[in-house]
């Protein structure tokens, strides 16, 4: 935890505060415990903590069936949309910082109407169309529209960065590559967008874990992601809490270690910058 | 266009209706995440090492898990496992176990945007609120956290903007609300499938776009002037 920040709130402690934060520390220790031993408690009441309802995840069958393909189809929806939605949030980001005034506007009602809308709303209409329409194989519908939801959101977000990212640089920069003879296109590609996107590494780090957490939602439209096929597994099993406990374990773990990778991209581009 | 129009008479009131519920779920769980994450935060930034490792871990915990689990496990574990009963109304129940569902995600956020704000807070502030004899909790209600929150405008409006669009997510907890809606809508009118979505999407625009103007404007009047 940082420390700066705690030394805002208070100073280095004297005896008698030292002895004053030991007894509630010391309670607080009590009441954590106290929680803990009434769930357990609860949750052994109520037979949750019985061994076969558990054993289930000792199973390669039940990893092998239904876990592994669930989470491969996460981490694959979960890829893709991180591509596409760079792609998305570039080609609009620059719509964005664009002087041409139709292609500027164009691109800020795009990108305003689906930061707006919930990714939800867009996955159920993608879904039902898709398949009803006949585009994409009615199955992998559910596919499509978590995809492109995750993308149409994700992306907008993202080219809401790269613009904010690129008016935080010194316009000196946009000036210098002006002056050496650059469009102001080229200048933007070649030394703004580069510089901003740095920069911004640790927010786009950040938007990565929405993405993951938001491949989620495609439970709700059918997509054999991990949390449908732990639901699956729970209600074969009748051990729903385990295995929602189970789904939630690992997308906490994944999600935890994206947002160490984020802190530590931050703390390293801070040391590099000059400034 | 007549099509679309006959929608509006067919589903008008239950659009209005399940809209509406979706902004009773926003109210509520806003109101409650706001109390649990502002606890959280002041546990983040105390001084008692043990309340500081529960809200750590509160936020890691729950803002890594999606959103989605967190509704689902509501309704299938709480609901389903332990027979929850908020209220005698079946509805009405579901509506209650979303608002806890959702008031557990986004304190998380709220927490964090809390923090934040009391980063914006100089060190010079806490120094003379401890100069003039005040201890932790009375400096940080009488002088920190009324800065913090002014400093924490615009991250705090954009847990409220993500739990208006989250809202919609109640649909898997069994909420009658309008995604739950629009998907019966299509499915039965799938001629008119782009503008039923486009209706959905407006209503949202048309709240989401002015609270992000509105919390853009106050941020910058309620600005502590430095």
């Amino acid at each position: 935890m940082s420390a700066p920040q705690q030394s805002v709130l208070f100073d280095a402690p004297g005896p008698k505060a030292r002895r004053r934060i030991l007894i509630i520390n010391i309670l607080g220790v009590l009441a954590l415990i106290g929680l803990l031993v009434y769930l357990v408690i609860g949750l052994k009441g109520a037979g949750e903590l019985a061994p076969a309802k558990w054993n289930v995840f000792l199973k390669g069958s039940s990893w092998e069936s239904y876990i592994l393909p669930g989470l491969y189809k996460t981490l694959q929806a979960a890829a893709i949309s991180i591509v596409t939605s760079l792609l998305f949030g570039f080609i609009f980001g620059m719509g964005r910082l664009s002087h041409t005034k139709v292609i500027n506007w164009a691109s800020t009602v795009v990108v305003e109407f689906f930061r707006a809308v919930p990714v939800l709303l867009m996955m159920l209409f993608l879904w039902i169309m898709l398949a009803n329409s006949g585009i994409v194989n009615a199955q992998d519908s559910p596919f499509y529209a978590v995809v492109i939801g995750l993308t149409l959101y994700n992306g907008s977000v993202i080219a809401e960065l790269i613009r904010s990212g690129v008016h935080g640089l010194p316009k000196g920069q946009r000036e210098a590559g002006i002056a050496i003879g650059l469009t102001r296109s080229q200048s933007l590609r070649l030394i703004e967008i580069p510089q901003a996107l740095t920069a911004m590494l640790p927010a786009l780090i950040s938007q990565f874990i929405v993405i993951l957490k938001d491949s989620a939602l495609g439970y709700i439209i059918n997509f054999n992601e991990l949390l449908f096929n732990a639901k699956l597994l729970g209600t074969g099993n009748s051990n729903m809490l385990q295995a929602l406990v189970i789904a939630a374990a690992i997308f906490i773990i994944l999600n935890f270690a994206l947002s160490k990778l984020a802190s530590y991209v931050s703390s390293r581009l801070s040391s590099r910058s000059a400034d | 266009m007549e099509g679309y129009l006959s929608l509006w008479d067919e589903y008008g009131a239950r659009i209005m209706e399940s809209f509406w519920a979706n902004l009773q779920l926003t109210f509520w769980a806003f109101i409650a995440c706001a109390v649990l994450g502002t606890i959280l935060a002041i546990m983040r930034i105390s001084p008692i090492p043990s309340l500081r490792a529960f809200g750590t871990a509160y936020v890691n915990i729950f803002r890594n898990t999606p959103l989605t689990i967190i509704i689902a496990f509501g309704v299938f574990v709480l609901f389903g496992v332990f027979k929850l009963q908020l209220s005698e109304d079946f509805q009405f129940n579901f509506f209650l176990i979303a608002i806890i569902g959702l008031t557990i995600y986004h304190a998380s956020f709220f927490c964090e945007a809390i923090r934040s704000g009391v980063n914006t807070v100089p060190l010079g502030q806490a120094e003379a609120a401890r100069a003039i004899g005040l201890g932790f909790l009375p400096a940080a209600r009488m002088v920190i956290l009324p800065q913090a929150f002014r400093g924490a405008i615009v991250p705090m409006g954009n847990v409220l903007i993500a739990l208006i669009k989250n809202t919609t997510v109640a649909v898997a907890g069994s909420v009658a609300e309008i995604s739950g809606l629009m998907k019966t809508m299509i499915e039965l009118r799938a001629d008119q499938g782009i503008l039923i979505f486009l209706t959905v999407a407006m209503m949202f625009v048309v709240i989401v776009v002015p609270i992000g103007l509105l919390i853009t404007s106050l941020s910058k009047k309620l600005a502590v002037a430095r």
